[in-house]
């Protein structure tokens, strides 16, 4: 599974723990009462477009009615039978106030598709299909949509829209040495183009967490700032990260945890705590850092894309 | 646990406009040492932290964090309060100390990220 694929499957996750059966459920229920026949039954579900219905007399659920009753009365010639006669009497339904996910627990255990929804009186107040849950399920989802996500719909295109062999997007930032109240505006900048280019949450943070790592790497040690380039490709993120100095004496030491040459203003700070390459080691698929002393440091940062899992169309294979 | 929540059980003053308390944290980290935050805390965690200055709202912001609460009633400078805005990460000030802080929400709920990989021994 994708970083992406599980981040939403999580999300998704939260969400059947989260959401109440009323919250997505069908208030308006068509229903039919038990003396009509089968043939007034027909006609409804051509009409509405459905494949089933509660049946109701007085208010009060006394059965439930499907395609499938509809088909094996058709098949032994029992089409003037009333509704009553074929229906099933004894329905299974789930209350209002009950999770999503007990809703889902049901539609497996009983394998039907469709449930009554009741409330704890017992009254008949809603209907629930797998439908309704992956519409409801979706909706939530996108509360959060807003105008960023707009800006996101048309920046994520750039690869489609733009054709060439190889396309890649270069960012260049430059940092300051020792600029500490601007510590972190270029790595702010390059997870926001991330998020806008549409990368994957999880990938996102971590080109995040590692670019700020090595931005204020520059900030602390170097003499005179450095730059950082970010080239985006559909399939990867590389950052390089560039500077004149004054270079790093042993780079295996300074890969060693806790080891730092931080000043002790900026430990005060919160950072220089000898994590920093450790960090982005962790967060990369992978890195190279090569120094000269006198010269100056080159530190090569790149992130693998995982091409994006093709969804088969949506809410007709889910039903 | 909502961040509504949070602010009720650290008694807290909320520092920044706007910030949306119905977002749902999914757990706690605390921390004086940012890089530590960049290498353990866990997206959509609160932080509580006695650091103030602006970087701890960036760095919140790179790891992902959901709203940080400053500790010992300490109160940040406004341009930290200014980037919290515009990058709508909520704060929040409590009186209690880190270890109080930590002990309410932790007790109300609050998980951390259980135990994580040290770094500073080889593997």
């Amino acid at each position: 599974m994708t970083d992406s694929a599980s981040v939403e499957g999580s999300r998704l996750q939260e969400l059947v723990y989260e959401l109440k059966i009323e919250q997505v459920m069908r208030r308006s229920v068509i229903t039919i009462p038990p003396q009509a026949s089968l043939r007034a039954f027909k006609e409804l579900l051509r009409q509405e477009r459905i494949s089933g219905t509660p049946v109701v007399e007085d208010g009060r659920l006394v059965g439930i009615i499907s395609l499938e009753d509809l088909i094996k009365a058709l098949e032994e010639g029992e089409m003037d039978a009333l509704v009553c006669e074929k229906m099933t009497r004894h329905v299974e339904t789930l209350y209002a106030d009950e999770l999503v996910m007990q809703a889902v627990g049901r539609m497996a255990q009983f394998g039907f598709g469709r449930f009554p929804v009741v409330d704890r009186s017992g009254e008949l107040v809603g209907i629930l299909t797998r439908g309704d849950i992956i519409r409801g399920l979706l909706q939530r989802l996108e509360v959060d949509y807003h105008e960023e996500e707009i800006r996101r719909h048309r920046a994520s295109h750039i690869f489609e829209d733009i054709v060439s062999d190889r396309t890649s997007l270069i960012l260049r930032y430059h940092v300051q040495a020792h600029d500490f109240a601007r510590g972190g505006d270029a790595s702010s900048k390059i997870k926001r183009a991330m998020e806008r280019l549409g990368g994957n949450p999880t990938i996102t943070r971590r080109v995040g967490v590692a670019a700020f790592e090595a931005e204020m790497n520059l900030l602390i040690h170097t003499d005179h700032g450095g730059e950082m380039a970010v080239e985006m490709q559909p399939d990867q993120v590389r950052i390089t990260v560039t500077d004149e100095g004054p270079g790093i004496p042993d780079v295996e030491e300074a890969m060693r945890p806790g080891f730092s040459t931080a000043p002790e203003w900026i430990r005060e700070m919160g950072f220089g705590a000898g994590m920093g390459l450790l960090n982005i080691h962790k967060c990369a698929d992978g890195m190279d850092l090569a120094s000269k002393v006198g010269e100056g440091t080159v530190l090569e940062i790149w992130f693998h894309i995982p091409s994006p899992v093709p969804t088969e169309n949506g809410e007709e294979d889910l039903l | 646990m909502e961040l509504e929540t949070v602010v009720r059980l650290l008694e807290a003053e909320v520092l920044s406009r706007d910030g949306d308390r119905n977002q749902d944290a999914r757990s706690g980290a605390a921390a004086d040492l940012m890089s530590d935050v960049l290498v353990y805390a866990s997206p959509d965690s609160v932080l509580l932290t006695g650091l103030i200055h602006p970087q701890v709202v960036r760095t919140a912001e790179m790891a992902g964090i959901l709203a940080i609460v400053f500790v010992r009633g300490k109160h940040p400078p406004a341009e930290t309060v200014r980037l919290a805005e515009e990058i709508g990460i909520p704060l929040f000030s409590t009186r209690y100390t880190m270890y109080e802080a930590c002990g309410r929400l932790y007790k109300a709920g609050l998980d951390g990220t259980g135990p994580c990989t040290s770094y500073d021994r080889p593997e």
